[in-house]
């Protein structure tokens, strides 16, 4: 990218800035792209929006009639389109632009190709395995029924060499994931359920070819095979959850900020990447991104958004001389700062690693499985060895039978229902909660959701919506509204917007539709607008600002307000609230009803999160709080015992998402706060919130039921097995007969509709304004043009 | 017995018929998108080709 400068240096030419705006949109979508050979690229965009045929339609035709691009293939389980183009001026922004056009919110894919690919490879060899597994478990199975069913010992003995021809390879090929997991929890000094798997599996597949070469009467590669494919069934479910979760995840986790402008004297403004970006160097944000690194105003005015940095839900103004956070949203006009961190050392590196160390303690947590992976093992080991030995005394020394017998009882034991009891009942909880649009990290979430206790919400962007609305305003008359709705529509304040919106609410009548005739327009960067209307001048904004033109009225000037004002008349107050997001007020009931303690800790200002807990009646809360102070908090009550859940969304909450036994975050959350989350929900009602304990203690239960199914079945199979009545028949029966209850069971997770009504009936609403995803994103488009 | 050693072979080969088939449609990406697969089919525009 280097190359810009030199490029084409008439283009570089002062006063031509859209032309330099768009080349350097051209090198971003580069720079997100593979480069394929020297004039074709592939591009991977996400999608969030599309999720029908009609879709996929669309995106294919539309963008192959453009002349750039020779392929294109979208992906609706991951949101993706990948597209095969043809370099050339602007042909990369042309492709975003087009998808833009046509209705989807499209922006870059910036996931790590490698990671894309190595996800995809692991789920190609565990399907490739599944399938080598079942091949021979139906072949050998149909082999070992003819057997079962009375065979002569000729035709027995060639069965049996057959089989054993079959499962050799296969259990080399399908066995794999088992062995290789197994080498290396042994290597580590550990036991994992994989242990037990592998050993079984060798074991039986050794003593059946050994028992068919020596012209014995049974085999076991049946049981060996048949073993394998059920648990690759549950690994594979295990995986396509996991794949779609980080689809999801990652298809909302867009960085902030990817890169800057680069400002050089005697070179046009260049794009680089944030590894690029080093102390002292001057950068120019435009209005609508975030701040890559931390740094200081140099020229330029606009009002900042620092809600996702401290909470602080009012907008504030900045100047040259102020000092900038990374992450801190800029609003209305352009600024140039001066970096004073590079992307290692900034702001958003410092919070990152304060969630690095915090997720060190989560993962701690070990899963239900596992646990029971550290008592079964070693019982189910020491159990074959007591046979073993048992059965050496008992027929005084005949190692042989003594070891068939063993074995038996590692291949009942095997943890066949214990391997699908977890992973299917995580599979059908994902798509529950996919349902509900909340999408989850792993199956773990759902056993930590399962234990918390006490629920601790953000204020700013999580109990209240992240734009404020207006409340109240004085008396309005027809004419100043179409003045104010004009004035207010000139900026993208969010007090601005708030406004508009409120106008255009209250007057559905003919006035609306009235334009004002406005003329020499202009925007203070931390007051308002004003403009000439009627040769009289008008402003929106503070207070203060506002009352300097009006008539000298002493009305009380409101601490969080927005005023308008005609020059030398009177003034029109708006007095602006944060807007509680959707079944706030529900959620926290249903939470304690369920029986969590709920409070809030907040970043903002006392007095704004005394109103929020009021009206939601929450009567523990905490406000002006750093990060450090969040995570503290947090650590402490757990240090206390307390299980916490953390509901929050800012940069600010995102050390304390992480030290939360689990945590909540919507779908609006700053790019940190989300990837430090177990879930994030996509609609914008806090009902999400409810629901996903509600699903998460659903699936224990039914996890636990399905583990006291295994080890009832174990209960009666290992007895028999011990006392040596095992055959391989029994076996294969008493296997898959367990494996299908437990599979049965979970199932019933889909019926499972006892959740509340507060929370069945909302999302559907939400569901129909356009689909998941879509509903919460407030990060503006890194490339729209 | 004789049967047996013609039709086993024959029984096997065309599992691993289908074995070799299921293979290639693994490796020509077609397990990468169940969900777009789902609903591509009712798209009567959409040529069926994988990839």
């Amino acid at each position: 990218m280097n190359q810009c400068c030199a490029i084409d240096p008439k283009k570089s030419s002062p006063g031509d800035a859209a032309e330099i705006f768009a080349r350097l949109e051209e090198e971003r979508v580069i720079a997100a792209s593979e480069r394929l050979d020297d004039q074709r690229f592939q591009t991977s965009f996400l999608v969030p929006d599309m999720h029908c045929a009609g879709c996929i339609g669309t995106i294919e035709r539309g963008l192959l009639s453009m002349p750039q691009v020779e392929s294109v293939r979208a992906n609706l389980t991951t949101r993706r389109v990948a597209v095969c183009w043809t370099k050339g001026s602007k042909h990369g922004t042309e492709i975003l632009n087009f998808l833009n056009r046509l209705g989807f919110d499209a922006s870059l894919d910036d996931l790590k190709q490698t990671l894309v690919d190595q996800d995809a490879a692991k789920g190609r060899r565990l399907l490739s395995s599944m399938a080598v597994s079942g091949f021979a478990a139906a072949n050998i199975m149909l082999l070992s029924i003819s057997v079962w069913s009375g065979a002569e010992p000729q035709t027995a003995q060639l069965f049996h060499l057959i089989s054993g021809i079959i499962a050799v390879p296969a259990v080399a090929y399908a066995g794999r994931p088992f062995f290789q997991s197994a080498f290396s929890a042994l290597s580590a000094r550990r036991l994992n359920m994989d242990v037990p798997i592998s050993l079984a599996v060798v074991l039986a597949l050794l003593m059946s070819l050994f028992e068919s070469l020596s012209g014995g009467a049974e085999a076991y590669f049946d049981a060996a095979v048949t073993l394998l494919f059920f648990l690759l069934i549950g690994r594979y479910l295990d995986h396509l959850m996991r794949h779609k979760a980080r689809g999801a995840a990652d298809r909302l986790a867009r960085m902030s900020s990817k890169g800057a402008v680069l400002i050089e004297q005697g070179c046009p403004p260049r794009f680089i990447e944030l590894a690029e970006i080093k102390p002292g160097m001057c950068l120019r944000v435009n209005a609508g991104e975030r701040l890559p690194v931390n740094g200081e105003v140099l020229s330029g005015e606009s009002d900042i958004d620092r809600a996702l940095v401290t909470g602080e839900s009012q907008s504030q103004s900045c100047r040259a001389g102020d000092r900038l956070e990374a992450g801190v949203l800029v609003l209305t006009g352009s600024i140039d700062i001066r970096s004073t961190s590079d992307a290692k050392t900034s702001f958003l590196a410092e919070i990152t690693q304060m969630i690095q160390a915090a997720e060190r303690g989560r993962s701690f947590y070990v899963s239900i499985a596992d646990r029971m992976a550290r008592i079964y093992a070693p019982v189910v080991h020491i159990l074959a060895l007591l046979t073993f030995i048992g059965w050496t005394l008992a027929t005084s020394g005949d190692w042989h039978l003594a070891i068939y017998v063993a074995i038996a009882v590692l291949i009942v034991t095997c943890p066949c229902a214990l391997g699908l009891a977890v992973p299917v009942v995580h599979v059908i909880a994902a798509q529950r909660m996919m349902d509900h649009g909340l999408l989850m990290r792993d199956g773990q979430t759902l056993e930590r959701l399962n234990e918390i206790d006490h629920v601790i919400f953000d204020k700013t962007g999580t109990l209240t919506m992240a734009e404020p609305t207006v409340s109240a305003s004085s008396q309005l008359s027809d004419q100043p509204l179409a003045v104010i709705n004009a004035l207010a529509e000139k900026t993208s304040h969010p007090a601005a917007k708030a406004v508009s919106r409120h106008i255009q609410s209250l007057a559905e009548g003919p006035s609306v539709d009235r334009q004002a005739d406005l003329t020499s327009l202009s925007e203070r960067a931390g007051y308002g607008v004003e403009a000439i209307w009627q040769n009289q001048r008008v402003r929106l904004g503070r207070p203060t600002w506002v009352a300097e033109i009006a008539a000298g009225n002493n009305l009380e000037i409101k601490h969080h307000g927005v005023m308008f004002a005609v020059e030398n008349r009177e003034i029109i107050g708006f007095t602006l609230e944060d807007d509680l997001r959707p079944g706030a007020e529900a959620t926290i009931l249903e939470l304690r009803r369920m029986g969590f303690a709920v409070s809030i800790l907040s970043g903002d200002q006392p007095e704004a999160v005394r109103r929020v807990a009021e009206r939601l009646g929450i009567e523990e809360y905490l406000s002006s709080l750093t990060p450090q102070e969040k995570i503290q908090h947090v650590q402490q009550r757990q240090a206390q015992g307390e299980k916490i859940l953390m509901v929050g969304d800012g940069l600010n909450d995102a050390p304390a998402l992480a030290a939360g036994h689990a945590s909540m975050a919507p779908a609006s959350a700053s790019d940190v706060g989300r990837l430090a989350s177990d879930v994030i929900f996509t609609r914008s009602d806090l009902s999400a919130v409810a629901t996903a304990c509600q699903i998460a203690r659903r699936a224990q239960v039914l996890v636990r039921q399905n583990f006291a199914l295994a080890l009832l079945y174990n209960s009666v199979a290992v007895p028999l097995a011990v006392l040596g009545f095992v055959t391989p028949l029994i076996a294969a029966i008493a296997m898959s007969s367990s494996s299908l209850i437990v599979i049965a069971n979970s199932l019933r997770l889909t019926r499972f509709s006892n959740l509340g009504k507060s929370t069945q009936d909302r999302p559907r609403l939400v569901r129909s304004n356009g689909g998941s995803g879509r509903s919460g994103i407030s990060q503006p488009r890194e490339l729209a043009a | 017995m004789t049967h047996l050693l013609v039709l086993i072979p024959i029984a096997l080969g065309l599992g691993v018929l289908g074995l070799i088939a299921f293979f290639w449609s693994v490796r020509s990406g077609q397990y990468e998108d169940l969900e777009g697969s789902s609903v591509r089919i009712l798209d009567a525009d959409e040529d069926d080709r994988p990839l």
